[in-house]
């Protein structure tokens, strides 16, 4: 994703015109890109990787957009990129049943400010993408392995992960977790 | 071990039969203790994943696993004897299936329910053990994904089979 | 003064009550819970990573055997994000069929939840009772699709095949025995003041901090927000049929179960609109290049042969894109977002579970609580662990 240049993004269709009036007002520099697929009710904009805790702040608090839930956060790892990691928060407004989606975009070792502190919601979601992908979340409160038993090494939904990873497998006299 | 003759030079099994028509049984301590051991199994409810829903259901009231005396679920290792182990187990999980096994007293056994327990099932990748046999010894297979509560109850039938025809009890002592 | 000190119990992996291998550690101060932590992971499955290397068609088993309650509503989210991808319309028999199937799963999930939730709290013969008429649902489903739990019967495109002679009938005679059934329950649990006592005013989740932790579905309603998707999102014709959707005011445990036990009522009531005016005509998206033609085509038509040959072997290529579609499954909002690099496998699929995230509330709704009241809050949350940990 080439950053674009700030301002010269307007969305095709009015849907995410209020979000964007907002966010650019309040973060001048926060929003890199829109894309939309209306006929799948589907709208990104991407944001500045330092910038998503802010916005987020903003998506949640100003009374016009109302985006209370943070429904869900995920990744998706493209390694033929630079920044490879696709972080991409799924923001719901209950009151204007409008759905949202916000990317950021890092690359290996890069730091995501969290959103827990926000959207508590968050907190086990970034947790799940830390485990699973190796995204550091920064300031995360919590940021133990979720899933993956704690001697577990490497980053399964990563691509370059072989599926059956590293076999075999086995045993288990050394029983330490368990007290 | 020869045959034990009693004074008049019959055979026990003679003498048992004439008792036992006398109105009174005569049977080895051995298989009495088999039979026993086999009508009252107790199983663990150690429900994972699918299988433990269709191991619920075998429990419920249509298929009613206590026809068969195996309904008394325990939720206590000590108390169980009988370990099914119902869905797939995860590497996190293995350790701690492990160590369940090992809190069971003697004698115990283990029912693979399902393709996961079994072999791994359709997951042969990096977070499931591809078959609990890796972790604990199985005695039954119970193949299905989920195995429909017949098949269950059909796995318990052949283990009640298994114990009818396990060994000694002295010997098991060791 | 007497000093006291916490005590830490674990509770799980491998307990009765946690519903499957949920495991927490309680900090305890007396029978006070000061601090619980679940722990997750036990069930980790690699269904993510799993479906990434399966074509689109073969990873619907995979979402079956993620909540395993309700296998239908699974695959009817997988299948309509994949739909949004490939920008298929299903036939309106199709529909109707996926709104029957999805709301005959809610009911079954609905049931067990039930049974197991009244056995947590020490009522033992509701589960008797429940998984009685469990049966009589996975029964329907073994006819149509021939499996119990894991139905694989939602495909992408429409379903696997149409529904058998004569189950339509059999369906509308059994929902008047589950709606005098369903009163049935009513009677052993509502006015029961042990049940009363265990769930009213307990386990508090007020609709503020219930989105703030991303809690969805009846634990939502029941707090009096009326965020249900078939409803906001209307997704395969829900917007036709009337129903209501009930919402609670307080938010305890007590809310829950009736927020619950009124939707199993308004699930009948869809169904049983659906099987009044079930339409004629296909039930498969007339496409070629993705539905697998009629057996009888392929032994006599060689251009269906070639269809069945490639769908079976390779499979469909998706257009690139990303789309995310979200239904009401039992337990809350279920989403499927797929990404797809126009090959025939998906690029990537993230599923939203409902249940990890009203899992994720159970320390704010218990820490203060008794140590007994946790296990009544675990069976209000209503989760799944093969969903929760994927």
């Amino acid at each position: 994703m080439a950053d674009t240049e700030q301002g010269t993004v307007t969305p095709p269709t009015s849907h995410l015109q209020a979000e964007l009036t907002k966010l650019r007002s309040a973060h001048p520099d926060a929003v890199l890109d829109v894309e939309e697929a209306p006929e799948r009710d589907m709208f990104w904009i991407t944001v500045r990787p330092r910038s998503i805790a802010a916005v987020a702040k903003t998506l949640r608090d100003d009374r016009a957009l109302d985006y209370k839930l943070l429904s869900d956060v995920t990744c998706i790892d493209r390694p033929e990129r630079e920044k490879r990691f696709n972080v991409i928060y799924n923001f719901y407004s209950v009151t204007h049943n409008k759905r949202l989606f916000v990317r950021v975009w890092v690359g290996e070792g890069d730091a995501v400010p969290t959103v827990s502190g926000l959207y508590a919601s968050a907190d086990w979601a970034e947790r799940e993408v830390m485990d699973l992908f190796g995204v550091t979340f920064e300031g995360h409160p919590d940021p133990r392995k979720i899933v993956l038993p704690d001697d577990f090494e490497g980053h399964p939904l990563r691509k370059d992960f072989p599926l059956v990873g590293k076999r075999p497998v086995i045993l288990f006299n050394n029983i330490k977790d368990i007290t | 071990m020869g045959v034990i003759t009693t004074v008049d030079g019959k055979s026990v099994d003679t003498l048992g039969q004439q008792i036992n028509q006398q109105g009174f049984l005569l049977a080895r301590l051995d298989d009495l203790v088999n039979e026993i051991r086999a009508n009252s199994i107790w199983p663990l409810t150690f429900g994972l994943a699918c299988c433990a829903i269709e191991m619920m259901a075998t429990g419920a009231s249509r298929y009613d696993l206590a026809r068969f005396g195996a309904e008394v679920f325990r939720a206590s290792p000590r108390q169980a004897d009988l370990m099914v182990v119902a869905g797939r187990v995860s590497r996190k999980m293995a350790p701690v299936l492990k160590q369940i096994y090992d809190q069971m007293p003697e004698p115990k056994w283990v029912i693979a329910m399902g393709a996961c327990a079994s072999c791994g099932g359709v997951f042969n990748n990096y977070a499931i053990v591809q078959g609990v046999d890796e972790v604990v010894p199985v005695d039954v297979y119970v193949p299905g994904c989920p195995p429909r509560p017949e098949s269950l109850i059909y796995g318990i039938l052949q283990l009640q089979k298994k114990i009818r025809k396990s060994g000694r009890i002295l010997d098991e002592r060791g | 003064m007497a000093v006291t000190e916490t005590l830490t119990m674990n509770m799980g992996p491998q307990h009765p009550s946690t519903h499957g291998v949920l495991r927490l550690v309680l900090d305890l101060d007396g029978e006070t819970v000061v601090k619980a932590v679940p722990h997750i992971g036990y069930l980790h499955t690699g269904m993510e990573k799993t479906m990434e290397n399966e074509p689109y068609q073969q990873a619907i088993t995979i979402t079956d055997r993620m909540d395993y309650l309700s296998g239908m509503n699974n695959n009817l989210a997988y299948c309509l994000a994949v739909e949004k991808l490939l920008d298929l319309e299903i036939p309106e028999r199709g529909q109707a069929i996926r709104v029957l199937m999805s709301e005959l799963q809610r009911i079954a999930s609905h049931l067990l939840w039930i049974g197991a939730h009244a056995m947590d709290i020490g009522a033992m013969s509701v589960f008797l009772y429940s998984f009685r008429e469990r049966e009589m649902i996975l029964n329907f489903f073994e006819e149509i699709c021939g499996a119990r739990l894991t139905p694989a019967y939602i495909r992408v495109g429409g379903v696997a095949l149409d529904l058998p002679d004569g189950v339509e009938e059999k369906i509308a005679k059994s929902i008047a025995v589950l709606a005098d059934r369903l009163d049935e329950y009513w009677t052993l649990l509502d006015e029961n003041p042990i049940w009363r006592d265990r769930t009213v005013g307990v386990g508090y989740l007020k609709a503020d901090d219930a989105l703030r932790l991303g809690v969805t579905g009846p634990r939502l309603r029941a707090a009096g927000v009326p965020y249900d998707l078939r409803r906001v999102k209307p997704y395969c014709g829900y917007e036709k049929y009337d129903f209501v959707v009930p919402v609670g005011d307080s938010g305890d445990i007590f809310d829950s179960y009736r927020v619950r036990m009124e939707e199993m009522r308004q699930s009948l009531r869809i169904i049983e609109q659906v099987l009044i005016t079930m339409p004629d005509g296909p039930c498969n998206a007339d496409n070629p290049k993705v539905v697998l033609p009629p057996k009888e085509r392929v032994f006599s038509d060689m251009e269906a042969l070639i269809h069945h040959f490639i769908l079976v072997t390779r499979g469909f290529p998706v257009p690139p894109g990303e789309a995310y579609a979200a239904i009401e499954s039992p337990k809350g909002e279920l989403g499927f977002y797929v990404a797809s690099d126009g090959s025939e496998k998906p690029y990537r699929v993230r599923v939203r579970p409902p249940s990890f995230y009203n899992l994720s509330a159970l320390p704010f709704i218990s820490e203060g609580s008794m140590v007994s009241d946790v296990v009544a809050v675990i069976g209000s949350l209503d989760i799944v662990l093969g969903e929760i940990d994927r």
